[in-house]
């Protein structure tokens, strides 16, 4: 009997199954059922109005939510070029060093452990306009006047974008500097030899074979966007004036304090169709890159 | 021209120390000062008076005068680590049958449970919030723990099947030529040899819930299953807020974190990578 159970597969995989089934899957096959619902919390009766698709008719109509989602695309694209970019930048910094590094990487690692809440809530401490760290230090320099990080419009977007890049370049950092660590030394110093200088060396040997470590940051990273609802939640809460309102703390307005539960589930339809197809598309050049480099088994 | 490069080289690395620790480092000082003083204009950079007033507040004997941190704590602390438990348990379970087996359609299943732990908490949470209550396990610890292991299990199969895959199949059919089980081969070869790996899965797996915000913010309501990271919003008010207060809480939900990335952190990259890499 022990013997045969722990020989098949789908046994061994049918726990995890369960648990996800349980807990994503019926979840979602009854949101999914509630888009087309006018489904209100405050009126329990009417999760059996079916209404069709007029969800998200009247999704495709408002402008806020369109607003709200390009906000979040052009969010998502700003935050994960500038991640990678630092991270590969730090990376490289780090690579050179030779005494140090290693507690250099672990000290890299703090931002990582911080809970996106946390995350939030030091970002809106240094922001503050009043008594954070960041207008303090101006004030030194002469700049007396606050500046208002999180009240500004503009500014607003910009501060949270600062939060959820330090929050997250980390985790680019480590993966990539543990590819470079990884990088036989031949073919550089073979290059070298044959004349490249340092920039073609990087672009024709380092990088390539970075590229698999690019996407496992990407697609790790990407299970995770989500998670900047809580930064934005506690930061400014989708303010001033909805602003720096996300798609996710759309959903949570509209779930949440006007209780329209249909109307919210259509909505976090597109967020997760959004969740779904970011990851998707990185595991995929990850399995392309992978093969690239030969490493499948 | 050589000396001035070096020092521009480490002026970068002295930046970017700053840039990382100083936002953490601020709030662990701020934790030890009193209200007035984080206040004050112009700011006060070094502190004149340190006081663990704040925790005194959280953690006093005779009760709690502020916040309930030290039940919050204890809620964190068993959520996160019931959670881990049987997330790598079942996780690692699942790990070993993607490293081990070759089935039908397996490298969808695999994506498929990596794509589910893609949906965003907060979309998950409307439904979660209205199928836990009709249950009756809304504002339960079980109710919470379910909903991490479910998050957590896909990213542990991810790590442990790297992992499981490092491991040389020969070990485990030496082992079974010689009158193992398949089970006994696992307990007493394969798993052994995981065993960094999977404590670095385990270290992910608690962190995520230790840290999770979103989900928890729904289905936890009182002080019965309230995590730290929810408990924490009870220093915001709608128009105030105890930074001396946030400070501290936030210093006791980011110590355990600390201490336990610093004991793992080697695999964790390794972990990471392995799964990557050469799944």
């Amino acid at each position: 009997m022990n013997k045969k159970f722990f020989s098949s597969p789908i046994i061994l995989i049918l726990p995890s199954i369960l648990a996800i089934s349980f807990v994503i899957i019926i979840p979602l096959i009854f949101s999914f059922y509630t888009s087309f619902t006018s489904y209100k919390l405050t009126r329990p009766d009417s999760l059996f109005d079916f209404v069709g698709l007029r969800n998200y008719e009247r999704l495709i109509d408002n402008a806020k939510f369109w607003y709200a989602f390009g906000r979040t695309i052009l969010f998502l694209a700003i935050v994960l070029n500038l991640e990678l970019l630092f991270g590969l930048g730090i990376a490289l910094l780090i690579n050179k060093i030779t005494w140090g590094q290693r507690t250099l990487r672990t000290i890299m690692m703090f931002p990582m452990m911080f809970s996106p809440i946390l995350v939030g809530f030091q970002w809106k401490y240094i922001f503050n306009d009043n008594i954070g760290l960041l207008n303090n230090f101006l004030y030194l320099f002469g700049y007396e006047s606050a500046i208002p990080w999180l009240i500004d419009k503009y500014l607003a977007m910009g501060s949270i974008m600062v939060a959820e890049i330090w929050a997250n370049t980390s985790i680019f950092a480590i993966l990539l500097l543990a590819g470079l660590l990884g990088i036989p030394r031949d073919p550089i110093e073979a290059a070298r030899v044959d004349g490249c200088n340092s920039w073609q060396v990087f672009k024709n040997i380092t990088l390539p074979f970075l590229m698999p470590f690019v996407f496992i940051a990407l697609t790790i990273r990407s299970l995770d966007v989500g998670r900047a609802y809580d930064i934005v939640h506690i930061m400014t809460g989708g303010g001033p004036a909805m602003r720096t309102e996300l798609i996710w703390t759309m959903i949570a307005r509209i779930g949440y304090k006007d209780a329209n539960m249909g109307y919210a589930n259509a909505m976090s339809y597109v967020s997760i169709i959004l969740s779904i197809a970011f990851t998707y598309y990185f595991f995929t050049k990850l399995v392309a890159a992978r093969r690239d480099l030969g490493q499948q088994q | 021209m050589k000396q001035v490069k070096k020092i521009s080289f480490w002026l970068l690395v002295l930046l970017l120390l700053i840039l990382i620790c100083l936002p953490g480092i601020w709030i662990f000082i701020s934790a030890f000062r009193p209200n007035p003083e984080i206040l004050s204009k112009p700011a006060n950079w070094i502190p004149d008076r340190w006081t663990i007033y704040q925790f005194t507040q959280m953690f006093s004997i005779n009760g709690y005068v502020s916040v309930p941190a030290f039940k919050y704590l204890m809620n964190s602390v068993i959520i996160s680590s019931v959670s881990t438990v049987i997330a790598i348990t079942i996780g690692m379970m699942g790990g070993y049958a993607f490293a081990r087996f070759n089935f039908k359609g397996k490298n969808k299943i695999f994506l498929s449970l990596m794509l589910a732990r893609a949906v965003p908490g907060i979309s998950l949470s409307l439904p979660l919030f209205i199928l836990f209550a009709k249950i009756g396990i809304i504002n339960t610890s079980f109710g919470v723990i379910l909903v991490y292991v479910a998050m957590n299990v896909p990213f542990t199969i991810w790590l442990t099947d790297g992992f499981f895959r490092q491991i040389p199949k020969e070990m485990s059919e030496v082992a079974r030529t010689d009158g193992c089980t398949r089970l006994q081969a696992f307990w007493n070869v394969e798993l052994p040899l995981a065993g960094p790996g999977i404590g670095a899965a385990a270290i992910f797996a608690f962190l995520l819930s230790w840290n999770e915000y979103a989900l928890a913010s729904i289905i936890t309501r009182t002080v019965h299953s309230k995590t730290l990271p929810i408990g924490m919003m009870d220093y915001l008010d709608e128009f105030t807020i105890n930074w001396a207060g946030m400070c501290a809480i936030a210093v006791v939900m980011i110590v355990p974190a600390l201490i336990l990335t610093f004991i793992v952190q080697k695999h964790l990259v390794s972990g990471l990578t392995f799964g990557g890499v050469k799944g």
